[in-house]
């Protein structure tokens, strides 16, 4: 199930920073459980930052990637209550998207 | 010759380098850290959840916890952690915030002990309810002043008998609390390591307990932390909400008045 994310959004001087939480197990497909069973794969493929529906930043995760990961980058051109929309896909085709506006 | 002196001053000058940097290391690139990863505390989904099992009804009589005293009365949650552990005169108890809230849970929701106290300890990969719930809980003292009182005897007690444990030593290494806790400027590894008899360090420390542990995936909370220093020290396991952990809780609370909370924070 995708829970939320905590996005964080704000201009400083001609730039904004934004800083992204996201709740997600990141499981590799290579652990086991106590039983001994494999634990199976479930991680983020890609992650969209859009602000107003320009492309602002978009990456490829993988499993070497930590449980619930935090990214945080800052972009050029944003104003202040300009749409900032966050938007990730994992390897099981969950998706969630969460939208703020830019502090 | 003349090559052989450069090398050897550039062989010093390295080593000097390399000691300076040994020592300070730790301390400035934890900060460096603890910048980048500001704003990015997991924890805050455990505070989230833990807000809906504290309005969750559960229990034979289906109510929740939103009736419990934690110390300002009923379903007041701001600043009843910075005056924990306290004495309940309702207990007849000095009473941590776990031990009040299995109190909460037998005596308002029904459960037995037992259920009260189960899976108590995140494990990486499976949050605890509890430790979502102290996560909520505690965050609503955020910012505001350690202020732990000793004015009830068994208040003093609980202090002077959490005091006896820290400077306890025991176990197949005889090893206590104080053996990592009573220096300042120590570390393990790149661990600093808080001098908890420091009122610096000890508000340092407590106030920013529980915390997400990087290295577990999980918040935990003091009581957790108290049962794995206690683990680590190779004492016996510790029951938890037992009153030894309440006590040395108290001790550590109280060595930290004054501090300014904020928790639960984020740690490595």
């Amino acid at each position: 199930m995708a829970q939320p994310m905590r996005i964080r959004a704000k201009l400083k001087g001609d730039e904004v920073e934004a800083k992204i939480l996201v709740q997600h197990p990141m499981e590799t497909g290579l652990r086991k459980n106590v039983d001994g069973e494999k634990i199976p794969a479930h991680f983020i493929k890609t992650l969209v930052v859009k602000y107003e529906d320009k492309v602002v930043l978009e990456s490829v995760l993988g499993i070497a990637v930590s449980k619930d990961p935090f990214i945080s980058f800052s972009f050029k051109g944003g104003a202040k209550d300009g749409k900032l929309s966050v938007t990730w896909t994992d390897n099981l085709g969950e998706t969630r998207t969460d939208t703020v506006t830019v502090d | 010759m003349k090559h052989l002196k450069q090398l050897l001053f550039f062989m010093i000058a390295l080593q000097w380098t390399v000691q300076v940097f040994a020592e300070s290391a730790p301390v400035e690139q934890g900060d460096i850290y603890k910048e980048l990863i500001e704003d990015g505390n997991p924890a805050e989904f455990r505070e989230m959840r833990g807000k809906e099992v504290w309005q969750q009804k559960a229990g034979p009589n289906n109510v929740s916890l939103k009736q419990c005293d934690l110390g300002k009365g009923p379903g007041v949650i701001k600043g009843v952690y910075v005056e924990l552990p306290k004495y309940f005169s309702d207990a007849k108890k000095v009473m941590d915030l776990e031990q009040r809230l299995i109190y909460c849970k037998t005596t308002i929701q029904g459960l037995t002990y037992e259920q009260a106290i189960s899976s108590p300890l995140s494990i990486a990969g499976h949050a605890s309810d509890v430790e979502a719930l102290v996560s909520y809980i505690t965050a609503a003292s955020k910012g505001m002043k350690m202020a732990v009182k000793l004015d009830h005897p068994l208040e003093k007690e609980a202090y002077e008998l959490g005091r006896k444990l820290f400077f306890y030593r025991a176990g197949s290494h005889d090893f206590g609390c104080v053996t990592c806790h009573s220096n300042d400027d120590k570390r393990i590894r790149l661990q600093s390591l808080a001098n908890l008899l420091n009122p610096n360090d000890a508000q340092a420390t407590y106030t920013t307990w529980p915390a997400y542990r990087l290295s577990q995936g999980e918040v935990w909370s003091m009581q957790h932390r108290i049962i794995d220093c206690l683990r680590q020290q190779r004492f016996p396991e510790v029951t938890y909400a037992s009153d030894s952990i309440t006590a040395l809780t108290m001790f550590m609370a109280k060595n930290a008045e004054g501090g300014i909370y904020n928790a639960p924070a984020i740690k490595r």
